[in-house]
Protein backbone atom coordinates (compact mmCIF):
# COMPACT_ATOMS: atom_id res chain seq x y z
CA UNK A 1 0.00 0.00 0.00
CA UNK A 2 1.46 3.32 -1.05
CA UNK A 3 0.47 6.95 -1.42
CA UNK A 4 2.05 9.84 -3.28
CA UNK A 5 3.23 12.89 -1.36
CA UNK A 6 0.67 15.09 -3.17
CA UNK A 7 -2.16 12.72 -2.31
CA UNK A 8 -0.98 12.72 1.30
CA UNK A 9 -1.04 16.53 1.43
CA UNK A 10 -4.53 16.51 -0.08
CA UNK A 11 -5.58 14.06 2.61
CA UNK A 12 -4.09 16.22 5.37
CA UNK A 13 -5.80 19.32 3.93
CA UNK A 14 -9.23 17.81 3.33
CA UNK A 15 -9.67 14.93 5.75
CA UNK A 16 -7.36 16.27 8.43
CA UNK A 17 -7.94 20.00 8.76
CA UNK A 18 -11.12 20.47 6.69
CA UNK A 19 -13.23 17.53 7.82
CA UNK A 20 -12.18 17.97 11.44
CA UNK A 21 -13.20 21.63 11.21
CA UNK A 22 -16.61 20.71 9.81
CA UNK A 23 -17.12 18.16 12.56
CA UNK A 24 -16.20 20.76 15.16
CA UNK A 25 -18.61 23.33 13.69
CA UNK A 26 -21.82 21.62 14.74
CA UNK A 27 -20.53 21.30 18.30
CA UNK A 28 -19.47 24.94 18.38
CA UNK A 29 -22.82 26.18 17.10
CA UNK A 30 -24.76 24.22 19.71
CA UNK A 31 -22.42 25.16 22.54
CA UNK A 32 -22.31 28.85 21.57
CA UNK A 33 -26.08 29.02 21.40
CA UNK A 34 -26.53 27.17 24.65
CA UNK A 35 -23.81 29.07 26.46
CA UNK A 36 -24.94 32.51 25.38
CA UNK A 37 -28.66 31.97 25.95
CA UNK A 38 -28.79 29.66 28.98
CA UNK A 39 -30.20 31.41 32.03
CA UNK A 40 -28.71 28.86 34.42
CA UNK A 41 -25.45 30.40 35.59
CA UNK A 42 -24.46 27.21 37.42
CA UNK A 43 -24.24 25.33 34.10
CA UNK A 44 -21.68 27.72 32.69
CA UNK A 45 -18.86 27.78 35.20
CA UNK A 46 -15.37 29.07 34.39
CA UNK A 47 -14.33 25.54 33.44
CA UNK A 48 -16.91 25.29 30.67
CA UNK A 49 -16.12 28.79 29.45
CA UNK A 50 -12.42 27.93 29.31
CA UNK A 51 -13.18 24.69 27.48
CA UNK A 52 -15.22 26.51 24.83
CA UNK A 53 -12.46 29.09 24.43
CA UNK A 54 -9.89 26.35 23.76
CA UNK A 55 -12.37 24.56 21.46
CA UNK A 56 -12.91 27.72 19.39
CA UNK A 57 -9.19 28.50 19.31
CA UNK A 58 -8.53 24.97 17.98
CA UNK A 59 -11.15 25.60 15.29
CA UNK A 60 -9.38 28.82 14.32
CA UNK A 61 -6.11 26.90 13.89
CA UNK A 62 -7.84 24.16 11.85
CA UNK A 63 -9.60 26.66 9.58
CA UNK A 64 -6.44 28.63 8.83
CA UNK A 65 -4.39 25.45 8.37
CA UNK A 66 -6.99 24.17 5.92
CA UNK A 67 -7.14 27.29 3.69
CA UNK A 68 -3.38 27.88 3.79
CA UNK A 69 -2.47 24.31 2.82
CA UNK A 70 -5.22 24.37 0.20
CA UNK A 71 -4.13 27.64 -1.36
CA UNK A 72 -0.35 27.40 -1.12
CA UNK A 73 0.39 23.66 -1.21
CA UNK A 74 -2.33 21.86 -3.19
CA UNK A 75 -3.79 24.55 -5.46
CA UNK A 76 -0.47 25.10 -7.33
CA UNK A 77 -0.44 21.37 -8.20
CA UNK A 78 -4.08 21.57 -9.25
CA UNK A 79 -3.62 24.53 -11.60
CA UNK A 80 -0.19 23.57 -12.98
CA UNK A 81 0.07 24.02 -16.75
CA UNK A 82 1.11 21.01 -18.84
CA UNK A 83 3.90 21.30 -21.41
CA UNK A 84 2.76 22.37 -24.89
CA UNK A 85 1.24 19.51 -26.84
CA UNK A 86 0.81 17.22 -23.85
CA UNK A 87 -2.09 14.80 -24.20
CA UNK A 88 -1.65 12.96 -20.90
CA UNK A 89 -3.32 15.34 -18.42
CA UNK A 90 -3.68 13.16 -15.33
CA UNK A 91 -0.98 15.19 -13.57
CA UNK A 92 -2.76 18.47 -14.35
CA UNK A 93 -6.21 18.28 -12.70
CA UNK A 94 -7.55 21.68 -13.81
CA UNK A 95 -6.65 21.05 -17.46
CA UNK A 96 -8.02 17.52 -17.24
CA UNK A 97 -11.39 18.82 -16.02
CA UNK A 98 -11.48 21.62 -18.59
CA UNK A 99 -10.68 19.22 -21.43
CA UNK A 100 -14.19 17.77 -21.47
CA UNK A 101 -17.59 19.51 -21.36
CA UNK A 102 -18.75 16.67 -19.11
CA UNK A 103 -16.28 17.66 -16.40
CA UNK A 104 -15.49 21.34 -16.99
CA UNK A 105 -18.21 22.45 -14.54
CA UNK A 106 -16.26 20.88 -11.69
CA UNK A 107 -13.67 23.57 -12.29
CA UNK A 108 -15.67 26.52 -13.63
CA UNK A 109 -18.33 26.27 -10.94
CA UNK A 110 -16.83 24.08 -8.20
CA UNK A 111 -13.24 25.20 -7.90
CA UNK A 112 -13.98 28.84 -8.83
CA UNK A 113 -16.49 28.97 -5.97
CA UNK A 114 -14.53 26.89 -3.48
CA UNK A 115 -11.23 28.76 -3.79
CA UNK A 116 -12.85 32.01 -2.63
CA UNK A 117 -15.71 31.01 -0.35
CA UNK A 118 -13.42 28.79 1.73
CA UNK A 119 -11.69 31.89 3.09
CA UNK A 120 -14.90 33.05 4.76
CA UNK A 121 -14.54 30.19 7.23
CA UNK A 122 -11.29 31.25 8.97
CA UNK A 123 -12.21 34.94 8.94
CA UNK A 124 -15.61 34.23 10.51
CA UNK A 125 -14.42 31.73 13.09
CA UNK A 126 -11.56 34.02 14.13
CA UNK A 127 -14.14 36.72 14.84
CA UNK A 128 -16.31 34.25 16.76
CA UNK A 129 -13.37 33.04 18.88
CA UNK A 130 -12.22 36.60 19.56
CA UNK A 131 -15.65 37.84 20.64
CA UNK A 132 -16.21 34.79 22.82
CA UNK A 133 -12.78 35.14 24.44
CA UNK A 134 -13.48 38.81 25.10
CA UNK A 135 -17.06 38.58 26.33
CA UNK A 136 -17.56 35.01 27.54
CA UNK A 137 -20.74 34.73 29.58
CA UNK A 138 -21.28 38.48 29.09
CA UNK A 139 -22.65 37.59 25.64
CA UNK A 140 -25.92 36.85 27.40
CA UNK A 141 -26.28 40.56 28.06
CA UNK A 142 -25.50 41.60 24.47
CA UNK A 143 -28.32 40.14 22.39
CA UNK A 144 -27.33 41.80 19.10
CA UNK A 145 -23.70 40.81 19.51
CA UNK A 146 -24.78 37.24 20.22
CA UNK A 147 -26.98 37.09 17.11
CA UNK A 148 -24.18 38.42 14.92
CA UNK A 149 -21.65 35.96 16.39
CA UNK A 150 -23.99 33.01 15.81
CA UNK A 151 -24.65 34.21 12.23
CA UNK A 152 -20.93 34.37 11.48
CA UNK A 153 -20.43 30.94 13.06
CA UNK A 154 -23.18 29.58 10.79
CA UNK A 155 -21.62 31.22 7.71
CA UNK A 156 -18.27 29.74 8.67
CA UNK A 157 -19.89 26.29 8.78
CA UNK A 158 -21.72 26.76 5.47
CA UNK A 159 -18.69 28.12 3.62
CA UNK A 160 -16.48 25.29 4.94
CA UNK A 161 -19.20 22.84 3.89
CA UNK A 162 -19.34 24.27 0.34
CA UNK A 163 -15.55 24.15 0.07
CA UNK A 164 -15.41 20.63 1.49
CA UNK A 165 -18.11 19.29 -0.83
CA UNK A 166 -16.52 20.70 -3.99
CA UNK A 167 -13.04 19.69 -2.87
CA UNK A 168 -14.11 16.09 -2.36
CA UNK A 169 -15.97 15.94 -5.70
CA UNK A 170 -13.16 17.58 -7.68
CA UNK A 171 -10.62 15.23 -6.17
CA UNK A 172 -12.85 12.33 -7.21
CA UNK A 173 -12.93 13.37 -10.88
CA UNK A 174 -9.40 14.78 -11.15
CA UNK A 175 -7.26 13.80 -8.18
CA UNK A 176 -4.08 15.67 -7.40
CA UNK A 177 -1.37 13.13 -8.15
CA UNK A 178 2.37 12.94 -8.32
CA UNK A 179 5.36 13.65 -6.16
CA UNK A 180 7.36 11.07 -4.33
CA UNK A 181 5.78 7.74 -3.41
CA UNK A 182 5.45 6.83 0.24
CA UNK A 183 5.29 3.14 1.00
CA UNK A 184 2.77 2.57 3.80
CA UNK A 185 2.87 -1.21 3.98
CA UNK A 186 3.93 -4.22 1.93
CA UNK A 187 1.06 -6.35 0.65
CA UNK A 188 1.26 -10.11 0.32
CA UNK A 189 2.25 -11.40 -3.08
CA UNK A 190 -0.35 -13.53 -4.87
CA UNK B 1 -13.35 35.15 47.35
CA UNK B 2 -16.47 37.29 47.54
CA UNK B 3 -14.38 40.42 46.93
CA UNK B 4 -12.84 38.78 43.86
CA UNK B 5 -16.23 37.85 42.50
CA UNK B 6 -17.67 41.31 42.94
CA UNK B 7 -14.58 42.90 41.37
CA UNK B 8 -14.92 40.59 38.38
CA UNK B 9 -18.60 41.33 38.13
CA UNK B 10 -18.17 45.11 38.24
CA UNK B 11 -15.44 44.82 35.58
CA UNK B 12 -17.73 42.81 33.31
CA UNK B 13 -20.50 45.34 33.76
CA UNK B 14 -18.15 47.91 32.21
CA UNK B 15 -17.62 45.71 29.16
CA UNK B 16 -19.00 47.74 26.27
CA UNK B 17 -20.14 46.36 22.94
CA UNK B 18 -17.61 48.42 20.93
CA UNK B 19 -14.92 45.76 20.72
CA UNK B 20 -17.35 43.08 19.55
CA UNK B 21 -18.96 45.42 17.02
CA UNK B 22 -15.51 46.33 15.66
CA UNK B 23 -14.63 42.66 15.13
CA UNK B 24 -17.98 41.95 13.48
CA UNK B 25 -17.90 44.91 11.10
CA UNK B 26 -14.29 44.22 10.18
CA UNK B 27 -15.09 40.57 9.36
CA UNK B 28 -17.99 41.68 7.16
CA UNK B 29 -15.77 44.16 5.35
CA UNK B 30 -12.98 41.57 5.00
CA UNK B 31 -15.29 38.97 3.44
CA UNK B 32 -16.83 41.55 1.11
CA UNK B 33 -13.38 42.83 0.09
CA UNK B 34 -12.31 39.29 -0.76
CA UNK B 35 -15.27 38.74 -3.07
CA UNK B 36 -14.95 42.17 -4.72
CA UNK B 37 -11.25 41.53 -5.40
CA UNK B 38 -12.10 38.09 -6.81
CA UNK B 39 -14.69 39.63 -9.18
CA UNK B 40 -12.32 42.44 -10.16
CA UNK B 41 -9.56 39.92 -10.91
CA UNK B 42 -11.97 37.87 -12.96
CA UNK B 43 -13.11 40.83 -15.06
CA UNK B 44 -9.88 42.75 -15.62
CA UNK B 45 -6.65 41.18 -16.82
CA UNK B 46 -4.67 44.16 -15.47
CA UNK B 47 -6.06 43.63 -11.95
CA UNK B 48 -5.67 39.88 -12.35
CA UNK B 49 -1.97 40.22 -13.15
CA UNK B 50 -1.42 42.69 -10.33
CA UNK B 51 -2.91 40.19 -7.89
CA UNK B 52 -0.33 37.51 -8.63
CA UNK B 53 1.72 37.72 -5.42
CA UNK B 54 2.87 34.11 -5.59
CA UNK B 55 3.09 32.71 -9.10
CA UNK B 56 2.22 29.04 -8.42
CA UNK B 57 -1.06 30.08 -6.76
CA UNK B 58 -1.81 32.86 -9.26
CA UNK B 59 -4.23 35.74 -8.57
CA UNK B 60 -5.80 33.87 -5.64
CA UNK B 61 -2.68 34.72 -3.63
CA UNK B 62 -3.23 38.45 -4.13
CA UNK B 63 -6.99 38.31 -3.65
CA UNK B 64 -6.70 36.56 -0.29
CA UNK B 65 -3.61 38.38 0.99
CA UNK B 66 -5.09 41.79 0.18
CA UNK B 67 -8.45 40.89 1.72
CA UNK B 68 -6.77 39.62 4.89
CA UNK B 69 -4.76 42.85 5.12
CA UNK B 70 -7.93 44.94 4.64
CA UNK B 71 -9.73 42.88 7.30
CA UNK B 72 -6.91 43.18 9.85
CA UNK B 73 -6.31 46.89 9.22
CA UNK B 74 -10.01 47.73 9.52
CA UNK B 75 -10.30 45.56 12.63
CA UNK B 76 -7.27 47.17 14.28
CA UNK B 77 -8.49 50.65 13.47
CA UNK B 78 -12.07 50.05 14.67
CA UNK B 79 -10.87 48.24 17.78
CA UNK B 80 -8.68 51.22 18.63
CA UNK B 81 -11.61 53.63 18.21
CA UNK B 82 -14.44 51.61 19.73
CA UNK B 83 -12.72 49.45 22.35
CA UNK B 84 -14.12 51.25 25.36
CA UNK B 85 -17.23 52.71 23.75
CA UNK B 86 -20.83 51.60 23.44
CA UNK B 87 -21.91 51.81 19.82
CA UNK B 88 -25.21 51.46 17.95
CA UNK B 89 -24.72 47.72 17.55
CA UNK B 90 -27.96 47.01 15.66
CA UNK B 91 -27.05 49.12 12.63
CA UNK B 92 -23.42 48.04 12.62
CA UNK B 93 -24.30 44.35 12.77
CA UNK B 94 -26.90 44.80 10.01
CA UNK B 95 -24.25 46.39 7.78
CA UNK B 96 -21.74 43.63 8.64
CA UNK B 97 -24.21 40.82 7.92
CA UNK B 98 -25.32 42.50 4.68
CA UNK B 99 -21.69 42.75 3.54
CA UNK B 100 -21.19 39.11 4.48
CA UNK B 101 -24.29 38.05 2.50
CA UNK B 102 -23.23 40.15 -0.50
CA UNK B 103 -19.75 38.69 -0.24
CA UNK B 104 -21.13 35.15 -0.25
CA UNK B 105 -23.26 35.97 -3.27
CA UNK B 106 -20.31 37.45 -5.16
CA UNK B 107 -18.23 34.31 -4.71
CA UNK B 108 -20.84 32.26 -6.58
CA UNK B 109 -19.59 31.98 -10.20
CA UNK B 110 -23.00 32.32 -11.96
CA UNK B 111 -23.48 35.66 -10.14
CA UNK B 112 -19.98 36.80 -11.14
CA UNK B 113 -20.84 35.97 -14.76
CA UNK B 114 -23.67 38.50 -14.65
CA UNK B 115 -21.18 41.39 -14.55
Amino acid sequence: MEITSRALWTLVHGMGFGALYLLACSGALVELYRFSTSSQASDDGPGKERFLRIYLFTMVVLAWASVLTGTYVIYPWYRAAPPAGATELSGFPQRLLMASPATSGWHSLGMEWKEHVAWFAPISITLVAFVFARYGRELKRHRQLRTAVLSFAMVSFVSAGIAGFWGAMINKYAPVQGGSTIQLSHGEER
Amino acid sequence: MKVQKSAASSESEKLTNGSGAAAILAAGIGCFALSVLAVAGDKSSVIKNSLVFYRPTGPLSGVTTTAILVWLLVWGSLEWRWRSRSVAAGGIHAVALSLLALGLLLTFPPVVDLF
